[in-house]
């Protein structure tokens, strides 16, 4: 070990290597011999009866193998697509769960919907065959409009969902609430919508099937960021296979932020068929299909309000939101906007009394299911834009009001109103190196010469916090999760001394490969290029829960720490029959078993060796070999907390808002790789300006199409859109884990949006705008200056 | 992509004798359009006749007082020609900054003209400098060029072989990116030439259109205090999640004084 491969350095990316010079495999690029291709024929209504589907002359053509519709799946009984998070409304009972099929069966519920299944020679011949088939549709009135999925008279989605409703859900007391609200000084009032988004990450989701008739064996190649879960819920609730004879494989996967975490219909599809083809099958994504049907993230629309006293602490929070389902319910739809959402009200104040109220909401568009951050960027937003919105109203400095009502250094373990306990914290230190690094001080004086030049330039705040590092499994059980939230790690050495990392976490941009070796390099003393971290396979790793909710370094990472753990255990044992010393004089640092005071030594290798050439070895008491694993369940979640500070100047003239520095002081505990939390935050902030400024999912009101279903009309963030931003860390270690590890890559995104939006209302303030929505766009900032200046008009 | 036949002829004419007879041939200049088009199978040529091959169409020539731009130049070349940066700077600018780098290398004038996209942003300089498009069967004005949304004036079988542009005593050109495609929202361009000024807006509507107003105003006085006060009426501009109808006109005004201003610098 060195200190420039250990805990701490900023160690290249071994990944780099294969990414940067096309030597990736990603799942479109496995050979498979005699593969077919499969096409999905989606609905192009975005609510319409099936009345029939004719398939004879898409047979006929050429390339065909075989073509299966919703008819074929529910004949052959394949299970439906489940919903893994029971959420309690407020009567007790288990939120509505309406069949989701994995291919239509007689009504099609968003334009996307999957309706038939083409398997043929080439994917072209696939796709020329599906627009042979003819489909008639009934169709029906869609609804689309999330402010109004719950009217009554709205079309109905599922008639298992009456008004389309699936909970009603809430947390904390009303009756308490309401009496704090009656007796405040000031009370803030927001609406405010979280704009529904689209993940598009770079390589669109794709799966490959095989089946090998003579063993009965499956093999499932998905674009998966948790490959044992997709292989649990496949096999035990949707396809009946049994478990250890499908096998799941995720290779290089370009990217998931969450969408690609969910059991979707397509690998599912190819998974099932790849048995009754008798060749295996591949399908990838067009852009346009993933712009249609990879989970949608987001989606709510929220009222708040914020009780003060007269000094500005907060004496209650209440919010109310809807959220929205899309038209069914994906794996984790469910727990999103509840114990990802509401459990993170309090934010990093001590707001002694918070109420939340959620409904979930059925519309017929594509299912909405967690997107970097999943509940924890809609808590963020709300509360850091009615906080910077009574701090206007009360006329006193944003950041000040922050302060007054931050928990104390001193009150960790801090309970919070919301069922979270925040196990260390210390957030003065952090919002005063964000304003240092932004130059808050220079502020007014940059809006001053912004002015001079006909621009408006607005500074804005977001002091966010996170619960993630998901998760003790008793709570996640108790709050109605199917699963538990652990992760594994095995350490497995070769004799001649290199290693295997093998994790049950997935890598699709975390960058694993290089920080996990890091982990064991620092505490093995393992020269880094003798370690290999392994992923992503169900026949060699050990069950794992996959990576989200910025969870494999705290939890996969100490499972990792553990498994080493029991390989300094086992070595110690070794090392002291090597030395002939008893097992408690052996000591263990820089890679070397040695006795305290003596210049007796065993090297790491050596106790290795002889773990696999047993020789010389204390057979009698101990077993050969060198391959420990570990299974880590966590006692808390992780709490990363910190301050964004936007600085935006916005051309009148045209609406247009220009980021023009960016700052972000984070705790994320201690640090692995600087260079990799660096990435993790750049990429984070960037999708959270996405978010604020340009990112937009629109369905027509009337027809229920995406008006947005490609990069003509959905704006995705570009370099050019952002500037270098301006990072600092604070350090306050994690008390429950063994590597003292927060989460960061979420935080990015959680934090962004409301440090912009803010900024775009302090800029717009002097003109008499109170509210802009978010996508703050030219368009949208032109009409919010315009609505104002014809208000001061009359 | 639906199938195809293709063609790669090295004239002119055997190009021009390829479409004859075939109606639904098509020609492809740069592809930029034509390819995505073909890829999302929104369209079904029985052949494609690709122009790469025909070298006499491409090239950048100054003759007098006027620059005429071959149809198969690539925008990349417009933007970078010394002659056109000389000569008509402006032109250069709005070259340089259709869409990207790779979309530059393989689009072509005559190939955004004939397609007349609302967005495209060559249309704008076309009418603003008054240019004459130049066929293989005649020649073209620049105000009777464009007809409608898609819709120009070339007939069965008509190429466009070259554009020709004034030199201008003052130009430039503006123009308002839609924040996702980044094609013109609105892009007007502005020119003082010898036959007057010329106001040709892009992306606002159905087809690039001028605005006599602010040509009349800037007759009288180059400036763009001159033109500040007036205002484009809504009716008939494109509307879409980007832009309304009201935005856009209101974006009119500011571009086109912007315009003024930098052709003034």
């Amino acid at each position: 070990m060195t200190a420039a491969t250990g805990i701490g350095a900023r160690v290249l990316r071994t990944e780099d290597k294969r990414f940067l010079t096309g030597t990736g495999r990603y799942v479109d690029d496995l050979p498979l011999a005699r593969a077919t291709y499969a096409y999905f024929l989606r609905s192009p209504h975005a609510h319409a009866k099936i009345k029939s589907i004719d398939t004879a002359a898409a047979k006929k053509m050429p390339g065909v193998v075989e073509i299966f519709t919703g008819k074929d799946t529910a004949d052959a009984k394949v299970g439906g697509l489940i919903c893994g998070w029971v959420v309690k409304g407020k009567d007790g009972q288990p939120h509505k769960a309406p069949p989701h099929p994995v291919m239509a069966l007689d009504t099609v519920r968003y334009v996307g919907d999957t309706v038939a299944m083409v398997v043929a020679s080439s994917a072209d011949e696939a796709k020329d065959a599906a627009e042979a088939i003819k489909v008639d549709y009934d169709v029906k009135p869609a609804n689309v409009d999330l402010a109004h999925a719950l009217d009554k008279g709205v079309p109905e989605v599922h008639p298992e969902a009456p008004g389309n409703l699936i909970y009603d859900w809430e947390i904390g007391v009303k009756a308490d609430i309401d009496a704090a609200f009656a007796k405040a000084a000031h009370v803030t009032k927001l609406d405010l919508v979280n704009n529904r988004l689209i993940p598009n990450a770079m390589e669109p989701r794709a799966a490959a099937a095989d089946y090998d008739k003579g063993t009965g064996n499956y093999t499932l190649w998905s674009t998966s960021q948790n490959p044992h879960v997709l292989r649990l819920i496949l096999s035990a609730f949707v396809l009946g296979i049994p478990e250890h004879k499908l096998r799941v494989i995720a290779p290089d996967v370009g990217g998931g932020f969450g969408s690609k975490i969910f059991c979707y219909n397509e690998e599912t599809m190819v998974t099932w068929a790849a048995s009754r083809v008798g060749r295996p099958i591949k399908w990838t994504a067009e852009r346009s299909e993933s712009f249609m049907t990879d989970a949608h993230g987001r989606d709510h629309v929220t009222h708040a309000e914020l009780a003060l006293d007269r000094d500005g602490k907060f004496l209650a929070l209440r919010v109310d939101t809807i959220a929205n389902m899309g038209a069914y319910l994906s794996t984790f739809s469910t727990a999103v906007p509840t114990y990802l959402y509401a459990t993170l009200l309090a934010g990093q104040y001590t707001t002694p009394l918070i109420y939340a109220n959620v409904r979930a909401a059925l519309t017929h568009t594509a299912p909405v299911d967690a997107y970097r951050g999943a509940g924890r960027p809609e808590a963020t937003f709300v509360i850091e834009s009615i906080v910077s919105k009574a701090a206007a109203e009360m006329k006193m400095d944003a950041a000040e009001l922050r302060r007054k009502n931050f928990i104390p250094t001193t009150a960790f373990p801090y309970q919070t109103p919301v069922a979270l306990q925040y196990d260390s914290g210390n957030y003065p230190p952090i919002i005063d190196e964000a304003m240092k690094i932004a130059d808050y001080k220079g502020f007014e004086a940059r809006r001053a010469e912004a002015k001079s030049r006909g621009k408006l330039r607005g500074i804005g705040f977001s002091s966010y916090i996170e619960a993630c590092g998901l998760g003790p499994s008793r709570v996640i059980g108790q709050l109605g999760g199917g699963v538990g939230q652990w992760e594994s790690a095995q350490i497995k050495f070769n004799p001649t001394g290199n290693v295997q990392i093998l994790t049950g976490a997935h890598s699709h941009g975390q960058s694993h490969e290089t920080t996990f070796a890091q982990i064991v390099s620092d505490k093995l003393g393992v020269p880094i290029e003798s370690i290999e971290v392994v992923h992503g396979d169900t026949a060699t790793t050990p069950f794992g829960m996959g990576s989200y909710g910025s969870r494999s370094l705290a939890v996969g990472g100490s499972a990792i720490m553990k498994a080493a753990d029991k390989i300094i255990a086992k070595g110690k044992k070794i090392a002291a029959h090597l030395m002939e010393a008893s097992v408690a004089d052996v000591v263990f640092e820089n890679g070397t078993f040695k006795v305290a005071g003596t210049d007796k030594a065993v090297p790491l290798g050596a106790a290795v060796f002889a773990a696999y050439v047993p020789h010389n070895y204390p057979l009698e008491e101990l077993e050969p070999g060198m391959d420990e694993n570990a299974f880590y369940d966590p006692s808390n979640f992780v709490y990363p907390a910190g301050t964004q500070i936007c600085e935006v100047e916005i051309d009148p003239d045209t609406g247009t808002v220009e980021v023009v520095a960016h700052t972000a002081v984070d705790d994320f505990g201690n640090i692995i790789n600087p260079m990799i939390v660096d990435g993790q935050v750049h990429g984070g902030i960037v999708q959270g300006v996405g978010q604020a400024l340009m990112e937009n999912a629109v369905y027509d009101k009337a027809t229920g199409q995406l008006v947005s279903g490609s990069y003509m009309d959905y704006t995705m963030p570009r370099a050019d859109n952002v500037p270098s931003f301006k990072l600092g860390n604070k350090v306050t270690p994690c008390p429950h884990n063994p590597l003292g590890v927060k989460g960061c890559g979420e935080a990015g995104a959680i934090a962004a949006p409301a440090a912009v939006m803010n900024a775009i209302h302090n800029a717009l303030a002097p003109l008499g705008v109170t509210h802009v929505e978010m996508p703050a766009t030219s368009l949208n900032v032109w009409q919010s200056i315009q609505g104002a200046q014809h208000a001061a008009a009359e | 992509m639906y199938d195809f036949a293709y063609h790669r002829p090295k004239s002119l004419a055997d190009a021009v004798s390829l479409l004859k007879g075939k109606p639904e041939g098509r020609v492809m200049s740069g592809g930029m359009t034509l390819i995505p088009t073909l890829k999302q199978r929104l369209a079904k040529p029985s052949d494609v006749v690709d122009l790469a091959g025909v070298k006499e169409l491409a090239g950048i020539k100054v003759e007098g007082n006027n620059v005429v731009i071959g149809g198969m130049t690539r925008h990349a070349d417009v933007a970078t020609s010394a002659d056109v940066k000389g000569a008509i700077p402006a032109l250069a600018y709005l070259a340089g900054h259709i869409g990207d780098p790779q979309v530059r290398n393989r689009g072509t004038i005559g190939g955004s003209i004939a397609n007349n996209d609302p967005a495209a942003d060559y249309p704008a300089a076309v009418v603003a400098l008054n240019a004459t498009v130049t066929t293989n069967t005649g020649k073209h004005t620049a105000d009777s060029f464009f007809k409608g949304l898609f819709e120009t004036a070339l007939g069965e079988g008509e190429l466009v072989t070259s554009v020709s542009f004034p030199k201008a005593e003052k130009a430039a050109y503006m123009k308002f990116p839609n924040p996702a495609s980044r094609y013109a929202m609105v892009g007007v361009f502005v020119a003082k030439t010898a036959a007057g000024v010329r106001v040709a807006v892009t992306g606002a509507g159905a087809s690039v259109f001028r605005v006599k107003a602010m040509e009349d105003a800037l007759a009288k006085n180059f400036s763009s205090a001159a033109i500040k006060d007036i205002k484009i009426p809504a009716d008939g501009l494109n509307s879409d999640i980007h832009g309304s109808a009201e935005y856009r006109a209101h974006l009119v005004g500011v571009m086109a004084r912007r315009a003024v201003d930098a052709a003034n610098k």
